[in-house]
């Protein structure tokens, strides 16, 4: 319902309209993360006529089943996408009916943040250990993937220029595997720090933490919710030149293959405290706010970086949230289980 | 402007413009124009001194440094002839256009590159520093304990841990220092704050010598970029563009073959580095406009090295054929372009990016390549280095001297590096600062001998000088604040 691209659109209009309804216009804007997106061929009136309105913008389009950048392509012309559908039935690889296969046309980004003239996404960890009532953290660490080569509207064709996941960069004529194409977001925090201030990296980050709470909100009650069952999710986000965050997509099973030695440790972390979390042994309170890299960012409310789960929250608190901050989870695993034992 | 006015008395004028240069900020301007001549001339020598005392006052040094490059010159002039590609071309104007639209992306050109080599290897320049000796100094002992065991054998002066404190007084245990008190446990309210707070104050002051001692504590992050060129003394004026815009017309007319070396030396180093591969473009719109700039000469004045000298095809040996190869008097050797790299994290706009670089290089930087004696050259920081720990690691130095692992041998290139590349950003920005605060280079070999010292006990165990370099491989997780504070001030001496 999160994962595939059409569902998490539809998931997120519905919650627009309904934050609408209950909060006003203002709240439903927060929800404005999400480029536009039409489900294709079910939506391809309404995208016909959005296209209509605003010609001359890039669109992207996106099977919505399949990952690693497969059979994604950019267009401006509708007669593209007319040539396109006439192409052949398009078929899902991996059922054997000759279905119709979904894609997504979505609004591409045409002013991505670039960094020494390149494109680069995000790559942020959410784990959610109960969707009723909604539990989330938020992993410390995470990275920016770039484009291997320069961003310019110029090649629309040129994939490589345009999709920075590293499945598709693997196999850029120019790819070097020694290099990885990754910062870790401690690293681009740092940069944008130093670009542009601290307040407005803050305004950034609490940008992307609103992503995360909304998008999981938008789904929970469609999702079949278990107290046994958790779920890992890969955010993509990218950053416009306004320092705009918005929502690519979220991936079920993000890909747990390493590129290199700080990836795989991170990796590795990541799972290591999943498992931590999901308790498994029965060893957590559920009173903690951290466990090694990951923080509690929502627990069907808000969290406070001061105080416990259980003090009520004061007007101006601050939110326990620190992706791209330092982490220290050995140290903090440590004192965690020593308290515990205790 | 504002002295166009009828009040203007001609009694008071002294006092008019003096108040008229405090209020309009000028006395300021030029109070960091003085501080910073102050910062990067020595002082004023002995009137009979001649010119050469000022670049460097030791005879030998002065030798060894002209041998040195000669040699430079030498490899240089015959990868030149071998290749067949001459030092400098006019571009054609095909080629002109191509790269005015390529200059914003030149690192995604792939020029054959494979034929050229880089002119020297920090290791080369090691072995000159290792055989250089005072032909005045003999001291007839045989080698022994009390003499000094590393690889550099000449009698310079070196600080000692007692001194050492005193220089880096605001390195100590009870003062706050980014790097260390700016750390998740500790409440920002303790130091951070109010460090910022006063960073601010600084720069609304635009005060370089406030700055200056200001940055000795660490720079805030976001506040970094502009200190640094408050210190520096860089405005970004529409002049200094307007100078950078004139560099990059003439890298686009003329070809060098340095142009080639500092190709070879981005792709080989900066571009394989896990966080400098972004900057890659801006690396070589800085070093192709550095070649070729001769403002760059004036620092040979103070300077031991000397800009090679190559002559008009066909006119060699005749004078007035001569110019200066590369235009900057620089031949970039490998590792080159690791001191730009760093600096990308802080600027973007590529004239102040340049500025800042070059500005950088002629007070520091060049002093990590040529022979000379002063407190901050290379040949002083390898023996403080060694001198440090042999004095305060003598076992670990025995050790290492004894399995063949030399310790110069390994931190030699960290040094003259700056430690760019081997340490991570951030860490490395912080250890910057303290060069820009203390104007000195010698806390780079403090570095060094801290951390061998963090180290110690797993080279005690090595055999071998493979063994040793695997251990010092990885400095990516070093914190080089805790490092140097424990080392000057929590060692027990």
């Amino acid at each position: 319902q999160l994962t595939r691209k059409n569902y998490l659109v539809k998931n997120l209009k519905r919650f627009r309209k309904q934050l609408e309804r209950e909060a006003g216009k203002l709240e439903a804007r927060k929800c404005d993360f999400f480029p536009k997106t039409f489900e294709m061929p079910l939506e391809y009136h309404l995208f016909v006529e959005e296209f209509r309105k605003n010609p001359g913008i890039t669109w992207i389009m996106k099977p919505v089943g399949r990952s690693q950048g497969k059979g994604i392509f950019l267009f401006r012309k509708l007669k593209d996408i007319i040539d396109w559908k006439k192409d052949g039935v398009h078929t899902d690889d991996q059922k054997d009916e000759t279905q119709v296969e979904v894609y997504v046309a979505q609004q591409y980004i045409e002013n991505p943040y670039l960094i020494g003239g390149r494109k680069f996404d995000l790559r942020v960890y959410v784990l959610v250990t109960s969707y009723v009532p909604l539990k989330a953290w938020l992993y410390r660490d995470g990275f920016a993937r770039f484009s291997n080569t320069r961003f310019t509207l110029n090649s629309i064709d040129d994939h490589y220029v345009h999709l920075t996941n590293v499945a598709v960069q693997k196999t850029a004529p120019d790819y070097d595997p020694e290099k990885g194409c990754k910062w870790m977001i401690q690293q681009l925090r740092q940069y944008l720090t130093a670009k542009h201030g601290a307040e407005l990296v803050e305004v950034l980050f609490a940008d992307m933490d609103n992503i995360f709470i909304k998008s999981l909100q938008s789904v929970q009650k469609v999702i079949i919710s278990d107290k046994h069952c958790f779920e890992l999710y890969g955010y993509d986000i990218l950053i416009d030149q306004n320092l705009k965050p918005w929502l690519l997509e979220v991936n079920a099973s993000p890909s747990l293959a390493a590129s290199s030695q700080e990836d795989y440790e991170l990796k590795c972390h990541l799972l290591k405290d999943t498992l931590h979390i999901v308790d498994m042994e029965g060893r957590l309170t559920g009173k903690e706010k951290r466990v090694g890299g990951f923080d509690l960012i929502w627990n069907d409310g808000p969290v406070s970086r001061e105080g416990n789960l259980d003090t009520p929250l004061n007007e101006s608190f601050r939110a326990n949230t620190h992706l791209g901050c330092y982490n220290d989870r050995k140290k903090q695993l440590k004192q965690l289980f020593r308290s515990l034992h205790a | 402007v504002s002295l166009h006015k009828p009040e203007i008395k001609l009694e008071s004028l002294k006092e008019d413009i003096k108040d008229f240069l405090k209020t309009s900020g000028w006395e300021k301007k030029l109070q960091n124009a003085v501080y910073s001549e102050l910062n990067v001339f020595p002082s004023p020598c002995h009137p009979a001194a001649p010119p050469e005392h000022m670049k460097e006052p030791l005879a030998y040094m002065r030798k060894a440094q002209g041998s040195w490059e000669k040699r430079i010159l030498k490899s240089l002039n015959s990868m030149c002839t071998e290749l067949g590609v001459p030092l400098a071309q006019k571009r054609p104007v095909s080629e002109q256009k191509e790269l005015l639209n390529k200059w914003n992306e030149m690192g995604t050109d792939e020029p054959d590159l494979s034929l050229f080599r880089p002119v020297y290897a920090p290791k080369d320049f090691l072995e000159v520093l290792m055989n250089l000796r005072n032909p005045n100094y003999e001291n007839g002992e045989q080698p022994s304990f009390r003499n000094h065991l590393g690889l550099i054998q000449v009698p310079l002066k070196v600080k000692d841990i007692p001194e050492l404190k005193e220089d880096f007084s605001e390195l100590d245990l009870n003062t706050g220092q980014l790097g260390i008190d700016d750390s998740a446990q500790v409440p920002p309210e303790f130091f951070e704050n109010e460090h910022v707070r006063i960073g601010q104050k600084v720069l609304a002051e635009q005060d370089s010598a406030a700055a200056q001692q200001y940055v000795r504590q660490g720079c805030p992050t976001a506040l970094r970029a502009d200190l640094w060129a408050l210190i520096l003394n860089i405005s970004n004026q529409p002049e200094d563009i307007l100078y950078y815009e004139q560099l990059k017309s003439n890298v686009i007319q003329h070809d060098l073959l340095v142009d080639s070396l500092i190709y070879k030396d981005v792709k080989l180093t900066a571009s394989n580095d896990d966080y400098y591969f972004v900057f890659e473009d801006y690396l070589y719109q800085v070093l192709l406009c550095f070649s070729r700039d001769t403002s760059v000469l004036e620092h040979f004045t103070y300077s031991s090295a000397t800009p090679p000298k190559s002559y008009i095809r066909g006119k060699l040996g005749i004078e007035d054929y001569a110019v200066f190869y590369p235009p900057n008097g620089v031949i970039p050797f490998h590792g080159f372009s690791m001191y730009v790299a760093p600096l990308c994290f802080l600027y973007h706009e590529p004239s102040k990016l340049y500025q800042i670089f070059r500005e950088m290089y002629v007070r520091f930087f060049f002093r990590l390549h040529s022979i000379s004696s002063h407190p901050s050259g290379i040949v002083s920081l390898c023996l403080l280095f060694e001198t440090l720990l042999q004095t305060h690691l003598p076992q670990l130095f025995y050790h290492l001297r004894e399995i063949g692992a030399q310790p110069l041998r390994i931190s030699f290139k960290w040094m003259v590096r700056a430690f760019s590349g081997y340490l991570a950003t951030d860490q490395l920005l912080l250890l910057w600062d303290r060069i820009l605060g203390y104007n000195s280079l010698e806390i780079l070999a403090v570095l060094a001998a801290a951390v061998f010292a963090f180290r110690a006990v797993n080279l005690m165990e090595v055999t071998s000088l493979a063994a040793a370099e695997a251990v010092l491989a990885d400095l990516s997780t070093l914190k080089v604040m805790p490092l140097l504070q424990i080392f000057l001030f929590a060692t027990v001496t």
